[in-house]
């Protein structure tokens, strides 16, 4: 906040009248030192958007974890199947989305969960519905992006997989090989140890060591932090060393606020003791909120673009060319997507249908605005 | 009860009460008997544990009989891989408590449920329990029969359930369904300290309302209550199961008293304490007081169905048997058919 401070000083003095001494000064600066701030500043207007997928047998707290995570109740209205129904089950893709609003920075968040996987009593293939909706998304991102109209893609691309591995276990189990194997080159698998309250602190070593160990020899290639600069300070280096050394994390979630030492938290009340959640000895449920929030959001979004995107890109294309070469159509440098091109018409349509969303958005702000106030007064 | 043994009319020291002696046959000695017997005998009891690997089944076994006597603790080597098929592991061992002397033999079941494919995960342990009973067969029909039969039966299969929150899984479910039929089914909620108290009675009258729906009996069973005083003491088991258990084979100082339990950063879970989970109750009734309700069952019930059958199949094919069991004399061709 300080450096924004600083930026804003600057603009001022660039901007105001100026004195003699500052003139010269001024001859110094050129000013593109305020390029991060009205950057900052546009984003803030456009508002972020992130999303999440979670992944894992069902009954290892992955909806507890994203609504202690995002301090939302994203999951009231969930009816559970008992296991007759889960026989039949097939591996369904549902999102949720949610706006969230902090100090004035707008984030659309949106949960993709994966109920039914790994239940069934045959789990093969059953990520193959997951890999599939990565993939449209994809596809449709690629379509919007070869389009003519521009202006409102919708990114609906899967920029964070948390992959949870149960407890349980001494280690890395087949379906859960065989999954990250499936998923690694199409998007950033962050593995999670869930329900890290039943081990104790021993226990947590040593399938963290495991889980590296296994990870390492089947060659599964999870979402990597990247390297710090050499010119950052000493204790954010520390930082990313513990934050590196301690994956996979080990989590807890809670939906509920018990009382502990005195102060309201969110944790979970046992008759030998209660776990807090947000207590870094506990579990390490902060440092993933940090590193999945507050530090490695972008950097997650980034990946997500540069490299699993790109690399379906050119596998798509790539694909279409040999096809092309195959049916020997003419040779065109720039490949030709087999897309229908918009005549005017729909290109005034999409237009008019533009304009009508602008109006709507405009329009829920409004209201938004007003039951804000109606709220405070 | 006094040494009476051998008289059947104890000396009474100074003047006989009307009536009371004087009636007194001594038929209740016959329990010393019994006992003395037994001791010298020693027991026989035969454990199966069933489930996914890392629910601490080892450990609950070595707590049960407070000694390692685990498939891990005999063989250190094992190291911890998931076997691609299921196999099935039996170590036995002699404890001794009190002069009473007990032959204890754990199955264990490494790779059930563990693959991506978990088809028929039942059928080689179901096949196990059958050859169990066909060698106890064989045995029983023999003509000069041993004076006692070893008895490698299966007494009890504990069959551990992950500790989800939600409810059975598709797997537990058929599991269960098809084994309740050949052997008693203690199911128990294995790493029950991932639960608060309130999760897990929820989550066991989930459970114990998808094996009513599916029609599955687990020990104790609703039809084999002999008497109401019986059908008393089950029920009030029946309202607790599954038991929500925790192993341990460490012991920590808590209170002053050395006690096995779990140490996390946030408290001690002592496993015997049962406001922290249910492993007293667990091993009260498996061996302090149904141990031999449970060997009974097994061999007067479902043995005996698997002797009618197995009986049955060879009489209806008379042909491709040259000596049928109908005259009582044995044939060593019969197979060992897979049900």
């Amino acid at each position: 906040m300080d450096a924004i401070m600083l930026q804003e000083k600057l603009v001022e003095r660039l901007l105001c009248a100026r004195g003699r001494t500052t003139r010269q000064k001024d001859k110094q600066y050129v000013g593109f030192a305020t390029l991060p701030n009205q950057v900052h500043r546009k984003s803030v207007k456009k508002g972020f958007d992130f999303t999440l997928m979670v992944a894992g047998e069902s009954g290892l707290g992955k909806s507890t974890l994203v609504n202690s995570l995002f301090l939302t109740d994203l999951y009231k209205d969930r009816k559970l199947l008992n296991a007759e129904e889960r026989i039949n089950q097939t591996v369904e893709i549902t999102k949720h989305t949610v706006d969230i609003e902090e100090k004035g920075v707008k984030l659309k968040l949106t949960i993709v969960d994966t109920p039914g996987f790994g239940d069934a009593v045959n789990n093969n293939e059953c990520w193959k519905p997951i890999t599939d909706y990565i993939d449209q998304q994809f596809e449709q991102y690629f379509r919007d992006e070869s389009g003519l109209n521009r202006k409102n893609i919708l990114d609906n691309r899967v920029h964070c997989c948390l992959y949870f591995i149960p407890p349980f276990g001494h280690g890395l189990r087949p379906v859960d090989v065989e999954f990250m194997k499936a998923l690694h080159e199409k998007v950033n698998i962050i593995p999670l140890v869930a329900k890290a309250d039943c081990l104790t602190p021993n226990e947590i070593k040593k399938l963290k060591d495991r889980v590296r160990d296994e990870i390492e020899r089947f060659g599964i290639k999870v979402y990597q932090f990247p390297e710090c600069d050499s010119d950052e300070d000493e204790e954010f280096k520390q930082m990313d060393k513990e934050l590196k050394e301690c994956t996979p994390f080990a989590v807890i979630g809670s939906n509920t606020v018990v009382e502990a030492r005195g102060q309201r938290v969110r944790g979970r009340l046992y008759p030998w003791g209660i776990v807090e959640v947000e207590n870094q000895s506990h579990c390490d449920f902060v440092k993933l909120r940090n590193m999945l929030i507050r530090s490695h959001m972008h950097d997650l979004k980034d990946v997500t673009c540069d490299v699993h995107y790109e690399n379906y890109r050119a596998h798509c294309i790539q694909e279409m060319t040999s096809k092309l070469a195959q049916d020997n159509r003419i040779d065109s440098p720039i490949p030709i997507l087999p897309l229908p091109t918009p005549d005017a018409e729909t290109e005034r349509l999409i237009k008019m249908k533009d304009e009508e969303l602008k109006r709507m958005q405009e329009m829920l702000e409004k209201m938004q605005q007003q039951m804000h106030e109606k709220d405070t007064c | 009860m006094a040494d009476t043994a051998k008289t059947t009319h104890p000396q009474p020291a100074g003047r006989p009460e009307k009536g009371a002696e004087f009636g007194y046959v001594g038929i209740d000695a016959i329990l010393e008997q019994m006992r003395r017997k037994a001791m010298k005998q020693g027991f026989e009891l035969n454990i199966m544990v069933v489930g996914q690997s890392g629910l601490g089944k080892s450990t609950l076994i070595n707590t049960l009989f407070k000694s390692k006597v685990s498939r891990r603790s005999v063989m250190p080597s094992d190291e911890e891989r998931i076997p691609k098929t299921i196999e099935i592991k039996s170590v036995s061992h002699d404890i001794e408590e009190k002069g009473v002397r007990m032959k204890l033999t754990v199955i264990d079941t490494p790779g059930f449920g563990d693959q991506i494919n978990n088809e028929n995960c039942w059928q080689p342990i179901m096949k196990f329990i059958n050859e169990q009973y066909e060698q106890y067969l064989q045995e029983e029909i023999n003509i000069s029969r041993k004076k006692r039969i070893p008895d490698s039966r299966v007494h009890c299969c504990i069959y551990f359930i992950p500790p989800t929150g939600h409810c059975l899984r598709p797997i537990d479910i058929e599991f269960m369904r098809h084994l309740s039929k050949v052997v008693n089914i203690v199911p128990v909620i294995a790493k029950a300290d991932t639960l608060t108290l309130e999760e897990r009675d929820f989550f066991k009258q989930k459970i114990r309302e998808d094996l009513r729906v599916n029609e599955i009996e687990v020990y104790p069973q609703k039809e084999f209550d002999e008497d109401s005083e019986d059908r008393m003491i089950n029920d009030k088991i029946r309202e607790m199961i599954p038991f929500a258990v925790v192993g341990s084979d460490q012991e920590y100082q808590v209170n002053g008293k050395r006690l096995l339990g779990r140490k996390t950063r946030w408290g001690t879970v002592e496993v015997e304490n049962t406001a922290h989970c249910e492993f007293a109750y667990l091993r009260d009734l498996l061996i302090r007081t149904h141990m031999q309700n449970l060997k009974d069952i097994t061999s007067s019930i479902h043995y005996e169905v698997y002797r009618v059958r197995r009986l049955n199949e060879n009489n209806t094919h008379p042909s491709d048997q040259p000596n049928g069991h109908s005259n009582g004399v044995p044939t060593h061709e019969v197979l060992s058919h897979e049900m």
